[in-house]
């Protein structure tokens, strides 16, 4: 999860410059190509049916390399041009004012289906789609109110449940912490999930809440996580975007001192990049799985509109990674258990 | 040198452009050593700039923000002051319009011109905080303005959240039409570009800030303080009231920058992710423009047109945004760096007037 | 002297800058171990021509020859390739070095890989010996004196071994003392066979040192004498163009009405301790007092504090009977009181500013110059084309910035604003530092004019001829503390030299008897 709004400026921008020219211009093999292709050598056949189909996707301020949702959407995309040759496009935003241009760029250039990725571009899709009554749009994250928009969201609130039961039966110290980015109604369906699912698992441990007040400073997130160690918590879940990264760094200071501390990644496996000596897990929101199947819609002609959809627990489109190392297995099988009551409907977590 | 300077004076403008083409040319080169085609990147740039009024009005849009800024920065440097703190004052100004654009019911020719003019407001005053800190006790600019941007930007995020929200999204309802900043017949005939009232008043601001530092005694108050405040306060003049006036009226320009946006562009208020970067790239267009008004005007453009192409490079011409942003980041480099831009005509220009001479 | 060879040699040099001509035809010959004085007013373009041979500066038109050969100076560089070294008037030294890596730098000594500071403190040393320079390698830079620094320029020049050294006014920047040593040093480099040009306008040192001296007046040259041959007066009439009067003529004063009271003054230095301490004075219109006193002495925090630049602890400052003491300094200047302040760069303008701007520093903000709180240019430049034209301010343009004037030119210009303002009061500190005699003699001329107009002149000056010459009254200032009052008069010279160094007026009058 990461709302990143680069500011865009001339320092960051020429430093970025002299550094790329040094480092090389090889990045754009794996960035363009490289993963897609590879793939595609290795990877299934292609049914072809897609192939007239051109289906885009406009990230927010993060960009499509924030290892959170915007890249997932674009892993879907590519997965989607694997299986059924659709001309598939990412457009970067770099900040607010440029949601509307960027869908825009999209609807005018006949995409069958521009993508809306995050919750920011809420307002920007919204008006976008006023305009433009013919286009198709999606929207991942947040309901738009207009009939020629699916919106997609996810069931948050289940998979931090999830989460919650691990923390609650692993913490050393009866102390767990929850560290959200900016406040608002999509962060507090975390934590009301994770909160909801420690108490389910053990009553007695206490969850300490925290919010960083921001998407993208690590130092923020490193600051808090010390503090929340320091008061005793030994597992922090997180929902804060880059500055969730600072929460590793943290972590992983403290596991190389000698200190068993961890931190339950999210959206992604983010084991993959911390590593599992910090990772305890992840609460994975699989936004590629969206994106792949509303965009396979389009290409059968069965596309909805004007309906949002709610991706839960049941749909497998929330919940822990496929591999989880550090869990030992009476918590798994606990974790199964609660996942069963959540999906027959016997637990229902507050969607809040 | 002497006669160098004297061609670059009287032909200032040379350098700027050519540093545009030499800038360009290293993008060029490193497309090409990326394997991209850099002739069809540039005209996908040119294309997503003026290929429809659509995008030229997207674009003109894009660059209003950055004058303001650009403005507030070059406004405070002339007087010897380092206002960082743009950032924070269009925050505050976006803010306070927003709140007015919401919250009261007026007719538009008082409600819109009321916000605008309380977001300059806003502004101001939050300036002014950095302005007298540093008069009466000595607090450098550089360091409470920095400070008042995160103050500005927590604020901001809880006036939204708390006050202004549009319950169950993430930013604040909607200002009322009456305030809305739109030229509405500009914005059908551009097929929905957000246009609006700020680009004229930037325009105009840029006159304002001429005519303050040059033409009235405030003015050279202004200048004198913030070229030797030793000999200002030698003069009689209050040096002291010169920082915190010239902190306000920057952060008047700041504010109006913001106030624009919120009333002209986003009609609203988002939850902001971190801060947004507009006063920190105003420090480049002031930068950019020499702290000039007129070239502020030129150094927005500049900065706002790549911007805004680049997207065009990187959709039509598939053109990787790291790539992207170093073609961006050498031609800003070579504009601001206007040494290195002499550094390369030396030797042209020195040919020149041998030849001359030898003719002669 | 005529036997030895030229050593450099300057032919037809012409150079222009926008609007004037620096250096018109002009020509002029070094010869080997002799110290040759270029003499010139204040921007008649002496600091131009020998920067055109230290290569900062193209010459337009000429050439130049060193060794008899003809030689293309592009850059400070090939000067020190042809042993031509230059100690500038602001020196150019990184502070926190010591001197021998000052010295050394850009030409260190290597051992192995490292810098070998111990050869070079070695080397520095023996040069230092050999002139009698008396520097000791191994200190900063940021601990020594002025004067040390200039050794260290010149330690640098003749390390990098120059034989043809150029000093761009030399003594400008410090003390009697100070300048005696100076004068010592470039006879012994002199001696040793080292060319020597030096750029100056005292008079003194000229006759003091140089062989030969080459005036330029106005960018060109008027001539070049043996200076054992000329006198003062002659080379004072070569550079102005007219016969000078060294001696001030004035009448006796007709002291009019008490204008400055200063009763009990006090300033509360950083460390507490006074620094300005209980000074009373009075001047009356139609007089100059003077104050006299070593540097440092609270001259400057008096001033300061009688202007309103600075916060007094205590007593009372009158100017026509109205109360001012910490009164701010725009009151202080509507209550008729004008101020030549002692540091020009700092204080005195806004060199960003062009002379036209300068030239209301302290009265822009009245009619004509600004109406209803609008400027108006047209009236500061008729202001500033009227002050320059009076006071013979050379400039490329009233609307050049005015730090491209020369020192003293600059200086004119704050003499022209503050003396036209029509004050009661005229503050004078150091007024004609960095002037050449011509101006110094107008300067002064200036003064007894607005003193003989009934004007209260307060002048601060280390100059002791120029207090003999211009005041009526002498104060001598010591710590801070007035040590007496007396006439100025030459008869009590001895006695003001004990006060300056810390007695007291009746001590002083007992060591007299």
């Amino acid at each position: 999860m990461k709302w990143t709004s680069k500011p865009f400026h001339a320092l960051s921008v020429s430093a970025l410059a002299l550094m790329l020219v040094v480092t090389g211009c090889g990045a754009k093999n794996n960035a363009e190509n490289g993963g897609a292709a590879n793939k595609e050598n290795a990877g299934a056949p292609s049914d072809n049916s897609g192939k007239d189909f051109k289906i885009g996707m406009v990230t927010d301020g993060g960009g499509v390399n924030d290892k959170s949702f915007n890249e997932s959407a674009w892993e879907g995309l590519q997965r989607l041009k694997k299986e059924t040759g659709a001309d598939v496009k990412p457009l970067e935003s770099k900040g607010e004012s440029d949601f509307e241009p960027n869908l825009n760029q999209m609807v005018k250039a006949g995409y069958n289906l521009t993508w809306g990725i995050g919750f920011m571009m809420n307002k920007a899709i919204t008006t976008v789609a006023k305009q433009n009554p013919e286009a198709k749009l999606a929207s991942i994250d947040s309901e738009v109110d207009a009939p020629n928009v699916a919106s997609v969201m996810f069931a948050e609130n289940e998979g931090s449940f999830l989460v919650g039961v691990v923390a609650a039966m692993m913490t050393k110290t009866n102390k767990v912490a929850f560290v959200g980015g900016v406040e608002g109604d999509l962060i507090k369906r975390f934590e009301t999930g994770f909160v909801e699912g420690v108490k389910a698992a053990n009553p007695n441990v206490k969850v300490e809440i925290s919010y960083v007040g921001d998407f993208t400073k690590p130092d923020l997130g490193k600051a808090a996580a010390a503090t929340l160690y320091n008061d005793g918590a030994d597992i922090i879940y997180h929902a804060a975007g880059g500055s969730g990264n600072g929460i590793f760094t943290e972590a992983k200071d403290r596991v190389s001192k000698g200190e068993k501390v961890w931190v339950i990644g999210v959206d992604k496996d983010q084991s993959i990049e911390f590593g599992n000596d910090i990772t305890l897990t992840s609460m994975v929101k699989r936004v590629d799985e969206a994106v792949v199947i509303v965009s396979k819609e389009v290409i059968a002609g069965k596309f909805e509109g004007g309906k949002t959809r709610l991706l839960t627990l049941k749909d497998k489109a929330v919940g822990l990674p496929e591999n989880n190392p550090n869990i030992p297995e009476d918590v798994m099988a606990k974790v199964k258990e609660y996942e069963g009551k959540i999906t027959s409907g016997e637990i229902t977590v507050p969607f809040k | 040198m002497q006669v160098l300077n004297k061609i670059f004076t009287k032909q200032g403008t040379y350098v700027p452009l050519i540093a545009i083409v030499l800038g360009l040319l290293v993008g060029a080169i490193v497309m090409l050593m990326g394997g991209y085609n850099p002739i069809d990147a540039y005209a996908a740039m040119l294309n997503k700039i003026f290929g429809s009024t659509y995008d030229f009005g997207e674009a003109i849009r894009q660059v209003t923000p950055l004058i303001f800024t650009g403005l507030a920065v070059a406004f405070a440097f002339r007087a010897g002051l380092f206002n960082i703190g743009a950032e924070g004052q269009f925050i505050t100004g976006m803010t306070a319009a927003t709140w007015i654009g919401i919250n009261l019911e007026l007719p538009w020719f008082i409600h819109m011109p009321l916000a605008v003019l309380v977001g300059g407001l806003a502004g101001a005053m939050w300036a002014g905080i950095a302005g007298w800190l540093k008069a009466s006790r000595g607090v450098n600019e550089v360091i409470s303005t920095i400070m008042l941007n995160w103050i500005a930007y927590y604020l901001a995020n809880f006036m939204v959240r708390v006050v202004m929200v549009e319950p169950g999204q993430n930013r604040s309802r909607d200002i009322q039409e009456s305030a809305s900043a739109s030229i509405d017949w500009l914005v059908t005939l551009t097929d929905s570009a957000r246009i609006h009232w700020g680009t004229l008043v930037a325009v105009l601001c840029s006159f304002v800030f001429y005519y303050i530092l040059w033409k009235t005694r405030q003015g050279y108050e202004l200048r004198a303080s913030g070229f030797n405040p030793d000999a200002a306060h030698y003069a009689g003049i209050n040096v002291k009231g010169s920082v915190v006036k010239a902190m306000m009226i920057s952060g008047t320009l700041a504010g109006l920058g913001g106030a624009f946006e919120s009333l002209g562009v986003f009609k609203s208020m988002a939850v902001m992710n971190a801060l947004p970067g507009y006063g920190f790239d105003g420090i480049a267009v002031s930068l950019l423009g020499g702290n000039n008004p007129f070239g502020i005007i030129f150094g927005g453009l500049l900065f706002g047109f790549l911007s805004y192409g680049s997207s065009g490079m990187s959709f039509e011409a598939d053109v990787p945004n790291e790539i992207i942003r170093i073609v961006i980041g050498a031609v800003i480099f070579f504009v601001a760096s206007h040494g290195i831009v002499k550094f390369f005509l030396k030797p042209f220009f020195r040919k020149r007037r041998e030849e001359k001479k030898g003719a002669a | 002297m005529q036997q030895q060879p030229i050593v450099a040699e300057l032919k037809g040099i012409t150079k222009r800058f926008p609007g004037i001509v620096a250096n018109d035809n002009i020509s002029f010959q070094l010869r080997k171990g002799e110290i040759h004085a270029l003499l010139g007013e204040n921007g008649a373009g002496k600091s131009t021509l020998m920067n055109i041979l230290f290569g900062l500066y193209q010459p337009d038109e000429g050439h130049i020859e060193i060794n008899g050969q003809p030689v293309v100076i592009d850059g400070a560089g090939k000067a020190i390739e042809l042993r031509i070294g230059m100690v500038h008037q602001h020196f150019k030294l990184v502070k926190p070095f010591t001197v021998a890596e000052n010295i050394i730098l850009g030409n260190e000594p290597v051992k192995g890989i490292s810098v070998d500071i111990k050869s070079a403190n070695d080397r520095v040393r023996k040069l230092s010996d050999q002139y009698g320079l008396k520097v000791d390698p191994r200190v900063r830079v940021e601990n020594i004196t002025v004067g040390m620094q200039q050794r260290v320029e010149i330690l640098k020049t003749l390390y990098r071994g120059a034989d043809i050294l150029i000093f761009d006014e030399p003594s400008a920047v410090l003390t009697v003392q100070e300048i005696d040593e100076l004068l010592d040093i470039l006879r012994a480099l002199a001696r040793e066979g080292k060319s020597i040009i030096i750029i100056t306008h005292k008079l003194k040192e000229i006759m003091a040192i140089a062989d030969t001296c080459t005036v330029i007046r106005r960018g060109k040259v008027v001539g070049s004498v043996a200076v054992k041959e000329s006198s003062e007066r002659q080379l004072a009439e070569m550079m102005v163009g007219r016969s000078v009067n060294f001696q001030v003529v004035k009448d006796k004063s007709k002291p009019g009405k008490p204008v400055l009271e200063v009763n009990g003054l006090t300033v509360q230095g950083e460390h507490g301790k006074a620094v300005v301490d209980e000074v009373t004075f009075q001047i009356r219109g139609g007089e100059i007092f003077g104050i006299a006193g070593v540097d440092g002495n609270g001259q400057t925090q008096l001033v300061e504090a009688i202007t309103g630049m600075r916060k007094a602890s205590g007593g009372s400052v009158k100017v026509l009977g109205k109360e001012l003491l910490n009164a701010s300094v725009r009151n202080i200047t509507e209550a008729g009181v004008s101020h030549i302040p002692e540091d020009r760069h700092k204080h005195g303008l806004v060199l960003d500013f062009s002379v036209s701007e300068n030239m209301v520093l302290n009265n822009y903000y009245k009619e004509p110059y600004s109406r209803n709180g609008i400027l108006s240019y047209k009236a500061m430049d008729v202001n500033a084309t009227k002050l320059a034209e009076e006071f013979d301010v050379r400039m490329s343009s009233i609307h050049t910035a005015a730090r491209s004037l020369s020192g003293g030119n600059q200086q004119k210009a704050i003499i022209a604003r503050e003396l036209k303002r029509d004050p009661e009061l005229i503050i004078a500190v150091q007024p004609t530092r960095g002037l050449d005699v011509g101006a110094i003699e107008f300067v002064h001329k200036q003064l007894i004019a607005a003193r003989n107009a009934g004007k209260a002149v307060l002048l601060v000056s280390f100059e002791l001829e120029e207090l003999y010459g211009l005041s009526d009254r002498l104060a001598v200032i010591y710590e801070g503390r007035i040590m007496g009052q007396m006439e100025a008069d030459e008869k009590n010279e001895e006695q003001i030299g004990l006060m300056m160094a810390g007695n007291v007026m009746g001590d002083a009058q007992r060591h007299t008897v």
